[in-house]
Parts: structure tokens; sequence; C-alpha cells
């Protein structure tokens, strides 16, 4: 499945910075950035909060705050730079080409439209659907999100759902449109266990069926590793370690996965075998932050590791870390 | 096994919902809670879990059952008085509660050490300003607060120390049993860390019994030593923690079980629970709740209730599968 594709990728992004530009100060959000995703796969990105994970996503959807700034990089996307298209552009990539899941389902539906007229509003926005085959083709996309009875639920208001029902919904908005791009940004926190397995189930299904490439952004790395290709790990702002997803999960080469990894309650036999990562992410809006911004937090940070911007050294052809340092 | 803690017996309650329509939130439920016992108490959201936690934490009534706590010789039934005067109740300090969202559970007005004092004024009864700001510094170091945090209102605490205050207000009282309503829900997996040891380290060394209600399996399955599964105001398993996990016996059980994130099912096609959720409200009293979402499912499982059976030693399932 992760078979690198001898074609161009999907999805290139390459040297992505952004600040965000604030009353307190600017905060260096992104920097550096870089990744890409061949069709049909599926990246998982993971961190904790606040280490840019869906600011990430956002700004390749130009969705970004108004006080976000792109100050470098570029994402290209089906031979567009998704970071210098125009609003009319990306009104015609996203929905169509490009969809996004949302965190929570209940607050990205609108509450007092049914469900079957919101999808019915994206078909007819990006696929010029007209007329009697609008509920047709709605009731379609509820079908094929495995909506028990999607004739009866056309009608239904997104009160009258489960958690794990509107989450479908949403899955059935985002690809009405067939698009060749999935993010979904944490598309199961919240969710019970059990609908989880059943909401990531039905996305990587959907996913091979239509070929269709995904980012999962997520905090939970056990969940990351069950369902996607590859994994790239971010922390304060970089990305710190990218690859195949059993290679990050049994040999992580970055200080900062491997406590991530050691500090998850999945993988420890017992809660005196968990270790914590000590102390906590840096001020984003200091003008001298350090060019790696885990040293703070390191243990194996040396004084040699802030003399130089933070390299990129290939484990393999396919697993990249930023570490002066990394075993 | 010793004289329990907490024994909960045929505990009800039902909310009135509409006419002639009634909830069943919590229903029938009995469970003990040894002393230094954790027991964790899992399900999905609307299974009743914390209609239950509350109903033991007495922040509501229950329509019928008692919750007899043992204390020493002394025994009383905690259900017996009215959840609007238990405020003032003489046991009021021995059962206390963490909340799930330390940013909601905390006054915004109030420093770190008024919170953790208030209990000491109103249920302890302390006066003297010295002695009461003397406990707070030992309780804050109880719970790994830095002394000099104390004197900050909740705005200016990360969320690991918000958690922190809320725990260290929670055993001001010095209670015998904790209940913690997903206290590290909303913390990150490195915060999480710092704060599942910390419980694990004060229950050690305090002696404490906890009610651990929680949806990650797999901080139950590291935190406590039993585990309660609950569906739809029942309860369908409860068993030693490993055992549980290790061997779960209630279909219900085995789909949570193999729900959880595991990277060595990758590509392994998940066993996806099938159906909507029975409703809980006016169930029929003669089904077994997860029937028509059970895979295993058959006729009798319609027409006549199943108790808890013993499966091995301390492990009870309620299932008619397990009859056989």
């Amino acid at each position: 499945m992760n078979a690198p594709v001898a074609s161009l990728p999907l999805l290139h992004v390459a040297d992505l910075s952004l600040e965000f530009r604030t009353r307190s100060g600017t905060v260096f959000a992104l920097e550096n950035i870089a990744f890409s995703l061949n069709k049909g796969e599926m990246l998982g990105i993971v961190g904790e909060s606040g280490s840019g994970k869906s600011v990430l996503a956002y700004s390749m959807l130009g969705i970004s705050d108004g006080a976000a700034r792109v100050t470098a990089g570029t994402a290209m996307f089906g031979g567009a730079d998704l970071l210098k298209a125009s609003e009319h552009e990306l009104r015609e990539i996203r929905g169509r080409e490009v969809s996004m899941i949302f965190q929570s389902p209940r607050t990205a539906l609108n509450p007092i439209r049914k469900v079957g007229h919101q999808i019915e509003d994206v078909l007819k926005r990006h696929a010029a659907v007209r007329g009697v085959d609008l509920r047709e083709r709605a009731i379609d996309c509820l079908k094929r999100v495995r909506i028990p009875d999607p004739a009866r639920r056309y009608d239904a208001y997104p009160f009258e759902l489960s958690g794990g029902m509107c989450q479908r919904i949403l899955i059935a908005l985002a690809l009405a449109c067939q698009p060749s791009l999935l993010i979904a940004d944490e598309p199961t926190t919240g969710l019970d266990v059990t609908t989880q397995a059943a909401i990531m189930e039905l996305l990587s299904s959907l996913a091979a069926e239509q070929n269709m490439a995904s980012i999962l952004i997520t905090h939970d790395l056990a969940l990351a590793a069950q369902y996607c290709d590859r994994i790239a790990v971010m922390h304060a702002g970089h990305l710190i370690e990218c690859g195949p997803a059993e290679e990050v999960l049994n040999a992580p080469h970055h200080p900062y996965t491997r406590r991530l990894i050691a500090s998850t309650p999945h993988t420890a036999p017992s809660i005196a075998a968990m270790s914590p990562i000590p102390g906590n992410l840096p001020d984003l809006r200091r003008s001298d932050l350090p060019p790696c911004r885990y040293a703070g937090r390191c243990e194996r940070f040396e004084a040699a590791c802030n003399a130089a911007p933070l390299p990129e050294f290939a484990i393999t052809p396919h697993h990249t870390v930023r570490c002066w340092n990394a075993e | 096994m010793n004289t329990p803690l907490l024994r909960v017996e045929r505990l009800v309650k039902h909310f009135k919902v509409g006419r002639n329509a009634m909830l069943h939130a919590v229903d029938d439920i009995s469970l003990d809670i040894a002393p230094g016992e954790s027991v964790g108490l899992v399900g999905e959201s609307g299974c009743g879990k914390s209609t239950l936690s509350r109903v033991l934490a007495r922040l509501i009534d229950a329509d019928s059952g008692h919750i007899h706590f043992h204390d020493g010789a002394q025994e009383s039934d905690l259900a017996a008085s009215p959840a609007a005067r238990f405020a003032r109740h003489a046991q009021r300090g021995v059962v206390q509660m963490v909340f799930q969202d330390a940013n909601d559970s905390l006054n915004p007005r109030y420093l770190a050490q008024d919170t953790i004092a208030e209990p000491l004024r109103l249920l302890v009864g302390m006066k003297d300003a010295a002695a009461i700001k003397a406990r707070v510094e030992e309780l804050a170091g109880w719970v790994g607060l830095p002394t000099e945090l104390l004197g900050r209102y909740p705005h200016q605490l990360s969320g690991g120390q918000k958690a922190r205050v809320g725990i260290a207000r929670a055993l001001a009282s010095s209670p015998r049993l904790l209940i913690l309503d997903e206290p590290t829900a909303a913390l990150d997996v490195s915060v999480q860390a710092t704060v599942l040891q910390l419980l694990a380290d004060l229950k050690a060394r305090l002696g404490l019994s906890y009610l651990f209600v929680s949806h990650d399996l797999n901080v139950v399955r590291l935190l406590c030593d039993r585990v309660v599964v609950m569906y739809l105001g029942k309860v369908v398993e409860q068993g030693p923690a490993q055992e549980v996990f290790a061997h779960p016996h209630h279909p219900y059980t085995q789909m949570l079980v193999a729900a959880i994130p595991d990277p060595h099912r990758k590509g392994q096609p998940a066993q996806i629970m099938q159906g909507e959720a029975r409703s809980p409200i006016n169930p029929d009293p003669r089904a077994c709740r997860f029937h028509g979402r059970c895979p295993h499912g058959e006729p009798r499982c319609e027409l006549h209730t199943v108790s808890l059976r013993e499966v091995a030693p301390q492990h009870l399932a309620a299932c008619h599968l397990l009859e056989d």
C-alpha cells in the first residue's frame, strides 16, 4: 500500500513556515515543514496540543485565522500551490478536490437544517447536480457511509442523531464530490471507542475504494499507527520525524518520539513504566527560539545542538528525522 | 473477601423524560469497592456511568437502593439522607469527587489555595488561618503542585496543574473513596502519564479507594484492580482488570476490548458493532439491553433477562451464552 509511486506525489509541502501576529507578539507556529503524500496513502500527523497539527492543515486549505501569515514555503497540489492560490481558486478546490472533516461533528453541522439538505448544498455547489437527481444523490452519499435506513435519515436534524452518526454525515459531506485528498482533524475525539473503531474502518475502506489520500490528525499514536501508512510527528511547530508507521512506532529515532511512545498508556506494561516527558512546549512567541525547539526538554541535549539550524537526516529513504543527536 | 468499604445494593435511578417515559440510567446495580482498591467503571457514553458516579458521590438521589459505607466498625447508608441535605452530612468528606474538566470545575475567581482551603473550612471545620495554610501547602506537596503556584488563578495554570488542584481539593477532607470522572481525558499524553503516576502513588500512600470512570480502556487496565463494564444502565461484566481485558466473556466487553486501538492489528478488519443501541427510555424489561447489536443474539435474549453469574473466580458476566 505504501509502495513509492514513480510519478509526482499528490501533495508536496516544502519549507512551510507560518506565524500569527498577535497583540502579545508574533507566534512562530510552523517552521520549515516538509512532507509529501502519495495517491491513496494515509498519513498520520501526531503531536501534543499546541504542536501545530491543525494549523498545518488549516493553512493548506486557506482557512487559517486572520492573524496567520504564511512567511515561506509551497504546498503543491495537482500543479497548483495551495498557499498562493486566490480565495476564488481555493473555493473550487475545497470540497471538490480537498475536503476536511472537523473534530466535533455536532458543531460542524448546521443544527437547523436537515442533514440531507446539507449534503445537497455541497452537491449543488461543487458537482452541479440539479433537480430531482439531487435527493437521490444525497441518499446515495448517506448509503456510502453505511448509514442504516438512509432515506429516513435524509430528513433528520443533527440533534436527532448520535455522535457517531453525525460524524458519518460529515464524512458523507466531505466525500460527496469524491475528493482526491481528505484531511481529518481528530475525527474520533470525543467518540466512544467502539464508535471510533467503526469510523476509522469506514474512513480507511472508503479511502481504499476511491484511491483517496488522507491526512489523519490525531494525538493518539496507537490509533495513527493502526490505520496510517506513514506517521509524521510534530513538536512545537516542527515536524521532527516522519516515516512508515511501523518504523516510527517500533524504532523511533527522535528523542521526543521515543518519549511520546513511552508515555502512552497503550504500550506501557504498568503505570510505573510510563515515562512522562519533562517540561512544557516552549513559548512560541520568543524571538530567540533555539533552532531545536525540543532542546529544553531533551535528555540528549548538547551545546552543539543549538549551534546550527536543525538538520534533516534520512535514516532510510522514507524515514527522516530532524535531530543532531538522533539514535 | 474483607468487609468492603462501599457496598452498593440494587441501586436504581430513573429520570422522567416525558409522560409515561422513564429513562433507565441506572438499573438495579450492585457492586463492592474494597478498602484500597481501585475499580474502573467503563462503558460508552449514555450507559449511565456518570449518573452512577453522581449518585455515589451523593450529588443526586437514587430512586431506590442502598449505599452502605463501612468506616471501621461504623456502618452507614449514604443513600438514606437526601442529596440536598448531604452537604452537611457527617460523611460528606469521606466520598469526594475529581471532576472531568479541570477548567469547568475550578472557580475562576478563586486562587488555587482558596479552592483547596474551601473543603478544609466547610467539611473539616478548620478555622485557624495558619493551620489552613499549612494544610494547603501539605496537600499541594502531595499532589506535586509547587507552592508558588498556590497564589494563582486557574487561567494562570496549565491543564496538568489544574488537574492537580482538583485532586488536592478532593483530598482536603481526608476521604476514603475518590470518584474520578475521566480525570485525564482533557490532558495530553505526556501530562496524562504524570497525573496517572500521581494517582497511583497517592492511592498507595494514603490507602485510598478509587472509582475510576473512564472510556480510555488502556488507562483503566493500568490503574485499576477491578473493572465494571456497564451497558445501558446495567452491569454486564465485572472482574479483575487483567482478567477481563485478557478474557472478556460478555459480547459487549469483547467488542469494547477489540476496539482499543492496536497497531498490531493493522490491516485486519475490526469487529464492528452493528445496528443502533436500544433506547434507554422504557426498555423492554425482559430483553437483554445489548440484543440487536449483539453478534450472537438469539430469540431467547428477547424473552427473558439474565443476571450476573460467575464465569471465573471473582469474574461475573450476564449473558445467555454463558449458561450453556
